[in-house]
């Protein structure tokens, strides 16, 4: 069974200038993923498809998160001077999380019968720069789950052979999946 | 020979056609209404209040704890604390619902109210022949609430175990409230 | 020619013209298994395009489990494939089991086995029969599997409380226990599944018009449906030996002994074939399992039923449902819903390949090529 430490080191012997980063995950499942960088993606796809010790050539799933811009507080020590004396002080200061989208792909191998892998693209941000590469042209699998994202969070797949709405009508203006959604009839039905 | 595989075919909707006459597993149909089969035990359909005694409200076992709405899933239960208190069957003194609305048209039949209710007042009922002449969708306190009666004679396993179980808290109170020593006279 | 008053009469025609033609099935269609849309183009009968369109039952489930307290979820995940509700409250539940790490008791596992190889055995019992009807047999081999599955359904509601919305399973085991006289009930309806499939098989299986219609038809690569995430019989009618079954052995499927039949090539027939023996490797499994299952808890001790926050982390829970591979992705925040809920649908995912099965097909083929995938559009659409 590869870790995902071990197929990180694998992409980087093929593919020496690639930005893989492994992120951990916190649940007893314990499936940690590769983050990729949006400019080789696509390469780096074919590779974990087409290589013979790895042969990932199921894509099961394709999904996308919406991260929206988070102020998180944060307690930080500090060497502060003070009268002469250095003191280590712990200061409480106020960060703000990136905003981006994410599409995350879970690939499994069915001919080395081993898996899930987990895949993340990340965007640049939320607004005007939403665009991936799309995974289609290698895994077919992706082709109604890529419209399903760009239907329901916005993320524009470039490369894929027909990026239209797939679940909400072709003329809706918006994206439902994201957080900051505010449907047009926002009044709850209560008793 | 080029249709053997049709007649082979024919034989079986032969023989289901000929045991349609004689053969209670080939006659399933049950002519309903004239014929209906008798509900399960456990069928579920609407949610209902369960009153002991003969006062629907006074003896609603209710406490307006408002748990069934908090995790209802379709957020279908309105909930009204009452401002007075009232003794349970332990004699500890609950609140009540002033308001209790639970809107059918939402209602999916889950069941989860009832099982997460603490005080075994919501229960589910298994009548399914609820059409009606009027529009009459949210249901209040005094048309949810039935009495253990009732409560007994649609689920009697569960009835009976919920009983039990009422009544063994209620010897283990009592129990406890004569051992306790009683106060000096003053 | 002599027309009607107030309308032109129309120019001769020196030879017969060629045209597309442009035909939306659906969504009212008695035939597609739901609301659901194709645009088939036409050149006379034959196929040239087909573009599935969707969404008409879309109800953004993955937006209200985002709302939702995770026991909230499901009675939601009932209505997802609205057919087969145990199996899949049984993938959101494992799923949610790996996000927290709870332990399901044997007696647990036993049940929740029992209960979806019923599923699987209606499931594809019913899938015969309204591919039967689609073929035009109008109704009889559905009313015979209707029939069996109506034996089933009477053993889920004296078990859950309803016939198809079950909401049964539960985070670390199952809601309530089996009732007395559920098992033995179970195994009668199980013993006489075997004389069922054997008359269905005699009626159906050397009919030649199911023979001439289906053989041939809709012919899946093995190698394209791969790429294409074809799972479940579809992919296994193909030729491709994975059942996620055998492959992940979730629950306590390295238990039993089963085999996992595959196809030769791909076509309708093989796709219908491998639904009827996938019936008879069930019944194996749900002998061996009503004979084995053990007594005892039902729940894992510290499974809570309200406020269950998981810690910060994810997980992709999957299981070898009826129609192929269901799987629930969650990221958990630490709070009480969940931040991402994602369904993983093999229905819509399976709907990948139906124009490359189509095309070159007359359009009554389409109809029962659609059928062979078995979709349903709760899943489809969410």
């Amino acid at each position: 069974m590869q870790t995902p430490e071990q197929i990180k080191d694998r992409i980087l012997a093929a593919f020496p200038d690639a930005q893989v980063e492994v992120i951990p995950n916190g649940s007893p499942a314990s499936q940690p993923s590769l983050l990729l960088a949006p400019t080789q993606a696509r390469q780096i796809a074919k590779f974990l498809r087409d290589d013979p010790a790895l042969r990932f050539d199921y894509a099961s799933n394709a999904t996308g998160v919406d991260w929206p811009e988070k102020t998180v507080k944060e307690k930080v020590k500090r060497k502060k001077v003070v009268d002469g004396v250095e003191n280590e002080t712990e200061e409480l200061v106020e960060r703000k999380t990136p905003a981006f989208l994410e599409a995350v792909y879970h690939l499994y191998s069915m001919a080395l019968g081993r898996g899930p892998l987990v895949i993340r693209l990340r965007t640049a941000n939320r607004a005007d720069n939403a665009a991936l590469p799309s995974l289609t042209p290698i895994w077919r699998s992706c082709e109604f789950q890529e419209r399903e994202i760009f239907d329901l969070f916005g993320i524009f797949f470039q490369g894929h052979p027909d990026l239209r709405r797939i679940l909400m009508w072709d003329n809706f203006v918006d994206h439902p999946m994201r957080k900051d959604y505010v449907p047009a009839d926002a009044a709850e039905v209560l008793p | 020979m080029l249709g053997l595989g049709i007649l082979r075919g024919l034989v079986e909707t032969w023989r289901n056609f000929q045991g349609s006459y004689y053969d209670p597993a080939r006659l399933t149909t049950v002519q309903y209404p004239e014929e209906k089969l008798p509900p399960q035990e456990n069928a579920r359909t609407f949610p209902f209040l369960v009153f002991d005694g003969n006062e629907p409200l006074a003896g609603l076992r209710c406490t307006a704890c408002s748990i069934c709405a908090v995790e209802c899933p379709a957020h279908c239960i309105h909930i009204v604390k009452d401002t007075l208190k009232k003794p349970d069957y332990l004699g500890k003194m609950q609140f009540h619902p002033k308001v209790f609305n639970i809107d059918m048209a939402v209602c999916m039949e889950c069941g989860i109210c009832a099982e997460v209710c603490p005080f075994d007042s919501i229960k589910m009922d298994h009548v399914f022949e609820l059409s009606g002449v009027d529009r009459k969708m949210i249901l209040e306190k005094t048309d949810l609430a039935k009495p253990n009666d009732y409560f007994h004679k649609i689920h009697p396993l569960e009835a009976a175990t919920v009983d039990a179980a009422r009544a063994a808290e209620q010897r283990k109170a009592q129990a406890k409230k004569a051992a306790a020593p009683v106060p000096a006279a003053v | 020619m002599i027309a009607p008053p107030g309308i032109q009469a129309p120019a001769a025609v020196d030879s017969i013209s060629h045209d597309l033609l442009e035909v939306a099935m659906g969504p009212h269609h008695p035939s597609t298994h739901g609301v659901f849309r194709m645009n088939v183009v036409l050149d006379g009968e034959t196929v040239v395009k087909l573009t599935p369109v969707f969404g008409y039952l879309h109800r953004n489930h993955e937006k209200i489990a985002e709302k939702n307290s995770y026991l909230a979820s499901i009675p939601y995940t009932d209505r997802l494939d609205y057919i087969c509700s145990m199996t899949n409250n049984w993938a959101y539940v494992l799923s949610v089991e790996k996000l927290t790490g709870l332990a399901v008791p044997e007696r647990a596992e036993y049940i929740r086995v029992i209960v979806a190889e019923l599923t699987r055995l209606f499931n594809h019992a019913c899938l015969a029969g309204f591919l039967l009807q689609d073929m035009g047999a109008l109704g009889t081999p559905m009313m015979y599997a209707f029939r069996e599955r109506e034996k089933i359904l009477d053993l889920f509601e004296s078990l859950t409380g309803s016939r198809m919305m079950c909401n049964y399973m539960r985070f670390g085991g199952c809601r309530c226990d089996l009732t007395a006289g559920w098992l033995e009930q179970a195994a009668t309806v199980v013993a006489g599944f075997d004389s069922f499939l054997d008359h269905f098989e005699a009626l159906l299986n050397g009919n030649e018009i199911l023979c001439a219609r289906s053989q041939g038809v809709g012919v899946l690569p093995a190698g394209l449906a791969v790429n294409a995430g074809v799972t479940g019989p579809g992919l296994r009618a193909s030729g491709v030996n994975y059942d996620i079954r055998k492959v992940d052995q979730y629950g306590i499927y390295n238990r039993f002994k089963f085999r996992v039949p595959l196809g030769r090539c791909g076509d309708v027939f093989d796709r219908y074939m491998m639904r009827i023996l996938e019936m008879r490797e069930s019944l194996k499994i749900l002998g061996q399992a009503l004979h084995d299952i053990p007594a005892g808890a039902i729940i894992d001790p510290k499974a809570k039923l309200r406020n269950l926050r998981p810690k910060p982390g994810e997980a992709y829970g999957r299981i070898e449902s009826p129609k192929g591979e269901l799987g629930f992705y969650l990221i958990s925040d630490g709070g009480s819903a969940p931040y991402r809920y994602r369904v993983r649908p093999p229905s819509l995912i399976n709907l990948t390949v139906l124009e490359d099965m189509c095309l070159g097909h007359a359009i009554a083929d389409v109809v029962i090529i659609l059928g062979s995938i078995d979709i349903v559009l709760g899943e489809v659409d969410r």
